[in-house]
């Protein structure tokens, strides 16, 4: 196991207050810090190879795609991928949207008489499959998706618990794909995705697995999800903001149309046509994040030495204290799985008789950071009607003491707010 | 840092709710949200045989949220357009104003209390969600100071 004091130097920004008090961040869920490794190895690649990868032939270019390339390679390693099947995406908002827009592009061409691949091309009849606890980004691009082709959306409800109630017949043979989150951003829950992947391609339909939550706090080998794409970002996981990373296969990567076009994507141009060049370049138009890349890839280096093994268990410790102590709190009740089996460290609660907002301010007046709202899942809310709820997520930064000063804050809301107070529903 | 936050006047306030759920004879209403975290309020306005205005509400939300709207609809009730808008400009700028401006007590009276709230622009949406929604429901009914107010 990793020493949490040690390693917590290696983050500059935990050493500082807010409103007066030292800082207590517990919002790892939303974004993670950052180790002073990484922000060192972007600053280094600006010093020393900065040019714009993939493009020209000067030297400086030339050690900035081997960068660029070498960085891909090494966040492949870290889940067990192939190097061609990592694509670089804004985030993981841009993996899924990249995904679901193969799908409307290749139903457009389709339309018009022009040959695609018939995996890509879904209409009325069909049906697109995703869960009740999906964050916005992997629910919104499949709505979006139905309303633009005529085909259904349908989803997996949730039990009391807040896990998957896998009911048969939801994925039938109307499903061309599917997408599921690993672990929910709001209840903690680990799904099992391979199972639901498995129901997918026994009706012949395609797969994919948001990966936000769980690569950046478990080991995942990509190749044990039974997926056909998957996708998470990088900020959530020690890199910088503005790198996210679409996994996929090969043959199906190659056999999607492109998303954004322009420049790198290309294989020949003409003023009337052009074709593309094969995945990843094909879905990486544009001048790339370089920088972000080799920021990424020095953060699996981190993770890595760490142990994603210890990060995983680490976070399972600090998450069963949190629930233990929450569950000493009269009023508290906790949003999602009570209990350590299939579940991870976002654990979200309310209050009663305190608005989350008001239990999140009061928690920031002691310097303690945790999210408030619906997460981006406000159908998951609905769901247990919550209008929102107070969310404590870990990182291997943090300690039991955090966890403390969380129950501490609570504690003071409550005292603040008194006892008693009928909030109007 | 609390206390500048939550004033005793917004607790009573948020823990005994005025003119909430109010049936009138509403001219217009205005459904608002605060898409980062869920808060809803509902806004009805009508109007009084002597022109003034009638506000009621409905919603849910934080304590901010809820004794924003409570207070505006104590403060704006039985007003005419003409009257309630110094007060609703007069709010909308000491919102704006970061914490640095002294709020006229003559004008806002209990509304004062938010002058805290100015100091966290992640609450000041909360705060303002339920006089957005006046000000919207205002204009459907034609009910603004610079409308022609319907004749009583």
């Amino acid at each position: 196991m990793f020493d949490v004091d040690k390693l917590r130097a290696d983050f500059p920004i935990l050493s500082r207050e807010v409103r007066g008090v030292p800082l207590v961040y517990l919002d790892s869920g939303a974004t993670s810090q950052k180790p002073t490794q990484v922000l060192d190895a972007e600053r280094h690649f600006y010093e020393t190879s900065n040019a714009a990868v993939h493009r020209g032939a000067h030297a400086l270019a030339e050690e900035a795609t081997d960068a660029y390339e070498a960085a891909r390679q090494t966040i492949a390693s870290f889940v067990g991928a192939q190097v061609e099947e990592i694509v670089f995406t804004k985030n993981a908002t841009e993996g899924i949207n990249l995904v679901a827009y193969a799908f409307s592009n290749a139903t457009d061409k389709a339309r018009q008489g022009i040959e695609v691949d018939r995996r890509f091309v879904v209409g009325p009849g069909d049906s697109i499959v995703v869960t009740e606890m999906e964050h916005h980004a992997n629910l919104i691009p499949w709505q979006e998706l139905c309303a633009k082709t005529g085909a259904t959306l349908k989803w997996f409800g949730l039990t009391e618990e807040g896990r998957l109630d896998i009911t048969p017949g939801v994925i039938d043979n109307t499903t061309k794909f599917v997408s599921v989150v690993h672990q929910s951003n709001l209840l903690g829950t680990i799904n099992p995705v391979k199972k639901i992947m498995d129901m997918a391609h026994a009706v012949g339909a395609l797969g994919m697995v948001d990966l936000c939550q769980s690569v950046p706090h478990m080991s995942v080998n990509v190749n044990e999800l039974g997926a056909d794409f998957a996708s998470w970002s990088g900020h959530k996981m020690l890199g910088p903001t503005g790198i996210g990373i679409l996994w996929g296969k090969s043959d199906l990567l190659n056999a999607m149309p492109p998303f954004l076009s322009g420049g790198s994507m290309i294989e020949m141009v003409h003023m009337d046509h052009s074709t593309y060049a094969p995945a990843p370049q094909r879905f990486e138009a544009g001048v790339p994040m370089a920088a972000q890349a080799i920021g990424l890839a020095r953060a699996c280096d981190y993770l890595n030495e760490l142990g994603m093994d210890n990060v995983f268990l680490h976070e399972q410790e600090l998450t069963a204290y949190a629930l233990e102590e929450l569950a000493k709190i009269p009023g508290v009740r906790v949003i999602g799985p009570t209990d350590m089996r299939d579940r991870g460290s976002a654990v979200s609660f309310v209050v009663e008789g305190i608005h989350p907002h008001d239990v999140g301010h009061l928690m920031d007046a002691k310097g303690v950071a945790v999210r408030v709202g619906h997460h981006c899942c406000w159908p998951t809310c609905r769901r247990f009607d919550v209008p929102a709820t107070t969310r404590i997520t870990t990182y291997i930064y943090n300690d039991k003491s955090d966890i403390d000063q969380a129950i501490a804050g609570i504690k003071s809301a409550q005292e603040f707010f008194g006892s008693g107070i009928a909030v109007s529903a | 840092m609390s206390e500048d936050l939550y004033q005793e006047i917004i607790l009573d306030h948020y823990k005994n709710p005025r003119g909430k759920k109010v049936e009138i004879d509403s001219l217009a209403q205005s459904y608002q949200v605060n898409p980062t975290c869920g808060d809803e309020v509902t806004v009805e306005v009508g109007q009084n045989p002597d022109g003034t205005l009638l506000v009621s509400y409905d919603g849910q939300g934080c304590s901010i949220s809820q004794a924003s709207a409570s207070v505006m609809s104590e403060l704006i009730n039985g007003k005419t357009p003409a009257e309630a808008a110094p007060i609703q400009e007069a709010f909308m700028e000491l919102m704006k104003s970061k914490g640095q401006l002294e709020p006229d007590e003559e004008v806002l009276e209990d509304a004062i209390a938010f002058a805290g709230v100015s100091k966290y622009p992640a609450r000041i949406k909360c705060a303002l969600i339920s006089w957005m929604a006046l000000s919207d429901a205002q204009i459907k009914a034609q009910l603004t100071a610079t409308t022609t107010t319907r004749s009583g």
